[in-house]
């Protein structure tokens, strides 16, 4: 471990090994410090996105890839299965060879990786540098860094030493928890998703299959609808229910923010990438792409602003202004479906079934039958269904 | 004070991301909650997924 780097990225999932990959140029230093014990581990991810989307920003290992969808259905409370084709190649990847490869891909660009390395604090010494506090193994490292881009998951601790607030509300948060199932009878080109107050208040509960009859069942928990039952709790039952002879062979647990993203994504030395800046698609929890799309304009610009020799927050937010234009605004708006989504009754959602489940599977998206369909803010309900279909 | 159950607590640190007094840490092994700094609230209780966290008088 050097003294000091030009970046140092907190946090080795996709958005910062991303970041920390586009940071890298052939004159500058860049360290990625992870607190677990290995890149890609635990998995706290359903692992549902769209191949097309990825392969604008890296190649694709097919290792990396476990199972392809082509197939989904919306499932209301009273069983009514809506299909929707998938216009999109979704696949469900391995996200532990995923996370790897994507660290793999810095590492081999010159991104001097730290894995055991947990960043407990951050100071500024005043002369517009970091003094990064390290525990790595058994030792307590002070490392100096011009650039800070915290990566650093939903906890989100990092910014909050730059004084940005991200504690999140509990309306904004879900509590998922999921187990992957083996020994099951499931399609393995079809992913479902389960509405219900039963199995996911102010959520939904997911079967994505992962090959060789296994799959991650899991579901979210809106933090505002708490009834003294916990998330795993909730999957208890549904697994209980469905998969009454599957076997469990690994159980996570996570938080989901479901919230508009932080207003301030960039100040002086700092950039937020990821769940941390709450980049999450708020209507399906996706956030895989969102991340490396962050990651991406993040270290571009770090990288840049080395260049310079200015990484004051004039030239680091130029990542906001980039991130508000290709993803933040189209956020903004699926945050307005996600709040009106979550307040569905179980009655609501059924009626909502019954219509859709009149419409072909290949004309769900035609805005036009909507309109005809239903009554109760068909706008918001067509983009829904489409965010489901793109799987992002 | 909120008491955590390290037999339960899956290091998701869910709590952390809406704990209001910011009073929550983790490390690679461990959930450290700062009792001088907790005020009790139970947020972290309600988006806990596995039940790891509960009031202790």
């Amino acid at each position: 471990m050097r003294k000091e780097y030009d970046v140092i990225v907190v946090g080795g999932g996709p958005a910062g090994s991303t970041a920390a990959r586009f940071a890298k140029t052939a004159t500058n230093t860049v360290a990625l410090f992870e607190r677990d014990r290995e890149i890609g581990i635990p998995v706290r991810c359903a692992e549902a996105t769209s191949i097309q989307d990825l392969e604008r920003f890296v190649k694709i290992d097919p290792r990396w890839v476990a199972t392809t969808i082509t197939k989904a259905r919306l499932i209301s409370p009273s069983d009514q299965k809506v299909w929707l084709n998938l216009p999109n190649d979704g696949v469900i990847l391995n996200r532990r060879l995923f996370d790897n490869g994507l660290a793999e891909i810095a590492a081999t660009q010159g991104v001097e990786i730290f894995t055991k390395a947990n960043v407990y604090k951050i100071v500024s010494d005043g002369e517009q540098n970091w003094e990064v506090f390290v525990r790595h193994l058994d030792r307590d490292y002070i490392v100096k860094s011009k650039i800070i881009i915290a990566a650093d998951g939903v906890e989100s601790r990092i910014a909050r030493f730059a004084g940005i607030r991200t504690q999140t509300v509990l309306k904004d948060i879900e509590s998922c928890a999921q187990v992957l199932l083996g020994n099951l009878d499931v399609v393995e080109n079809q992913i479902d998703f389960y509405f219900s107050s039963r199995w996911a208040p102010g959520g939904y509960a997911w079967v994505f299959p992962k090959g060789n009859r296994t799959a991650n069942v899991g579901l979210g928990v809106n933090g505002a609808y708490y009834k003294r039952r916990s998330a795993i709790e909730y999957l208890d039952d549904f697994i209980n229910e469905k998969f009454p002879e599957a076997a469990r062979l690994t159980t996570v647990a996570g938080g989901v923010p479901v919230a508009k993203s932080l207003k301030k994504i960039a100040s002086d030395g700092l950039l937020i990438v990821g769940d941390a800046a709450r980049q999450v698609n708020p209507v399906t929890g996706g956030g895989i792409l969102a991340a490396i799309t962050a990651g991406k304009i993040a270290g571009l610009v770090a990288a840049q602003a080395i260049a310079r020799n200015d990484w004051s927050v004039n030239v680091l937010k130029e990542y906001q202004t980039e991130w508000d234009k290709n993803v933040g605004k189209d956020y903004a708006r699926f945050y307005k479906i996600k709040e009106w989504m979550t307040e569905l009754s179980d009655d609501e959602l059924d009626e909502i079934a019954t219509l859709l489940q009149k419409i072909p599977p290949d004309d769900i998206n035609i805005m036009t039958v909507f309109k005809i369909a239903l009554r109760n803010k068909p706008a918001l309900l067509l983009e829904a269904i489409k965010l489901f279909a793109q799987m992002i | 004070m909120i008491e955590v159950n390290p037999d339960c607590c899956d290091l998701c640190g869910t709590c952390i991301s809406v704990c209001p007094k910011d009073c929550i840490t983790l490390t690679e092994s461990r959930l450290i909650i700062d009792d001088s700094q907790c005020n009790a609230c139970q947020i972290c209780v309600r988006v806990c997924p596995f039940k790891a966290l509960r009031l202790v008088e």
